[in-house]
């Protein structure tokens, strides 16, 4: 398709990682001409998805995370895939505050920052398989269409 | 990262980016000052950080719960309107007061 773009990326589960992939999404996503604002909440969305992986997903072995993001016209589409310990119960896992690590000082509020600042959320997880996060933002959504004037 | 102690409070110059990485590095740290200064006062200095996530929240609802117990405050300064956006959305305002500095 014309206005489609495609992206997949693979790096270890490595705390330092973290920030690459939220900047490598942030650039992908810079031909969908967003604002800052909308630069910083997908940001933080893929920040909070890395990180559930990471810690939760492989709870600190080193193995891959996998990140997939599509545009389709101004849709910005995410996944982030992980091959860990999988979530027991999504639903309570999507509370705010619930956190099964509270000694580390985790705050339980990933998922409630990903449902706030993307558009949708949708998590599927098998115990023992590993999580998706899936997750989709309408870039420009309430701006109006402009043309630069000719010289 | 940089902390200055001054009597017992404790100022913590937050990072860029104020993710799971730094985050951990913050906690063991702050801890280890707090422990051995007797800080009844934590300030989280916001002026470098453009980034955070809900890691970060944690980092600041973790020195909070430590310093509530030893019978002291936490507050914020320097916060940029993102930052303000990510402390009012995770609730920590309620715990911990925003100053803005006077210019």
């Amino acid at each position: 398709m014309e206005n489609t773009n495609e992206m997949q990326l693979i790096f270890d589960s490595r705390s330092s990682n973290e920030s690459f992939a939220r900047v490598t999404v942030a650039a992908f996503m810079t031909s969908l001409n967003p604002t800052v604002e909308e630069v910083s909440d997908v940001k933080t969305a893929v920040s909070e998805a890395v990180t559930n992986a990471v810690i939760h997903g492989y709870e600190g072995e080193v193995k891959d995370v996998i990140i997939r993001c599509r545009t389709e016209e101004r849709t910005l589409y995410i996944e982030v895939e992980d091959k860990g310990k999988g979530i027991e119960d999504v639903e309570a896992a999507m509370e705010p505050l619930f956190t099964t690590k509270p000694d580390l000082d985790r705050s339980g509020m990933g998922f409630s920052f990903m449902e706030a600042f993307m558009d949708e959320l949708e998590v599927e997880s098998k115990p023992g398989e590993g999580t998706v996060v899936r997750m989709k933002k309408i870039i420009g959504k309430g701006r109006k269409l402009w043309t630069t004037q000719s010289l | 990262m940089k902390y200055q102690v001054q009597e017992n409070c404790l100022t913590i110059f937050l990072p860029k980016e104020l993710d799971h990485h730094n985050a951990e590095e913050i906690r063991k740290e702050s801890d280890h000052l707090i422990e051995r200064n007797h800080i009844r006062y934590v300030i989280f200095d916001f002026a470098d950080t453009i980034f955070c996530d809900s890691s970060g929240i944690g980092v600041i609802m973790g020195r909070y719960k430590r310093i509530y117990m030893l019978g002291g405050e936490v507050c914020a300064v320097h916060a940029n309107e993102r930052m303000k956006k990510m402390l009012v959305m995770s609730g920590v305002t309620k715990i911990m007061q925003i100053y803005e500095e006077e210019k």
